[in-house]
């Protein structure tokens, strides 16, 4: 229940988001239960909007092919922020953390962080975290697809930077000194660099792997 | 029309499977290689790091993409959270101020 108190600054986020998917995937000529489907399972809102780019119909074996090619580049970054909850979830049994990591998404990752970094332990957090996102992100989608116009500019009303500002807002007491100030000039200058020669979501992993070494590596 | 609401396609319900299973392998399988490696103290190091890296590398990319106005918002939000160390007043600082950029054309 404390999880899903936390999700209340980003809920706008989060509908405007999962609805933008909704009037694509109406734009693109999903169905309605195809729509529902991939929102609901494939629950990685960035990628799912990726693959809408390489969809095509009828749907050939390339093409689906490319699809979850594509989604399995942008969503490589869940490999490191799944190896950052280690520490936390190792305590729990397998059997319940394993399902619970069907949930995890930038969102709740962030904010169940800020409560283990403030001395919080209870993993209840993130698992109540994560089922109130999904449930959010589910539904939002059903407004998009059949409303799509109403919501086909979230610039106007700012919406769109409330994802980054969020992540902004978390960074601020992650910094404790010189160790962070290097290592997250490393993460940032390799991210800007592989931004530049390859776009795409490349650089969210090589800098943040860049970033992680030099913090193994650099003395306080 | 009114029953192709409802009607799947196959080859797009393969799709959406592998889509799952290589989210999910990506979800559980940072996660499951951290439970075979030692924790050494450097490992220990690296993984405290990991995750201002991936934030950091994560907004830069967007703040560029975004320029002047979202990065404006962008070091809103990081003064007011630096200040009053709550995240949602920051983050409707932040809106608040996209809001009213866009509102002047900017």
């Amino acid at each position: 229940m404390r999880g899903a108190l936390l999700c209340l600054p980003i809920l706008p986020g989060v509908i405007a988001f999962g609805a933008a998917f909704g009037t694509v995937a109406a734009q693109k000529g999903l169905t309605f239960a195809e729509t529902l489907l991939i929102n609901s399972f494939v629950y990685a809102g960035a990628s799912q909007f990726v693959a809408m780019e390489v969809y095509g119909d009828p749907l050939t074996w390339a093409g689906c092919l490319a699809m979850i090619g594509v989604t399995a580049a942008v969503n490589m970054r869940m490999l490191l922020i799944g190896a950052s909850l280690r520490p936390w979830l190792g305590q729990v049994p397998g059997i319940q953390t394993y399902p619970s990591l069907f949930l995890l998404t930038d969102i709740n990752w962030l904010l169940t962080l800020r409560q283990y970094n403030e001395g919080e332990r209870d993993w209840g957090i993130y698992l109540g975290s994560g089922i109130f996102t999904w449930t959010v992100w589910s539904l939002s989608v059903i407004p998009g697809y059949f409303l799509g116009s109403l919501v086909s500019d979230p610039k106007v009303w700012g919406l769109d930077v409330i994802m980054p500002a969020f992540f902004v807002a978390l960074l601020v007491p992650l910094w404790k000194g010189r160790r962070q100030t290097l290592s997250w000039a490393v993460a940032g200058g390799v991210a800007i660099a592989t931004w530049y020669l390859f776009g795409g979501y490349w650089g969210i992993l090589t800098g943040a792997v860049s970033g992680a070494v030099a913090g193994a590596f650099l003395d306080d | 029309m009114t029953d192709a609401v409802f009607s799947v396609d196959g080859m797009f319900l393969l799709a959406i499977a592998g889509m799952t299973a290589v989210t999910y392998a990506m979800r559980a399988g940072g996660y499951w290689i951290m439970g075979r490696i030692p924790l050494t103290p450097r490992i220990h190091r690296a993984l405290e790091a990991l995750p201002g890296a991936i934030i950091v590398s994560t907004i830069l990319p967007i703040a560029l993409k975004g320029g002047v106005p979202v990065m404006l918002c962008l070091v809103v939000s990081a003064v007011v959270m630096a200040w009053v160390r709550k995240e949602f007043i920051a983050v409707v600082f932040a809106v608040g101020a996209a809001a009213a950029m866009r509102g002047y054309g900017l």
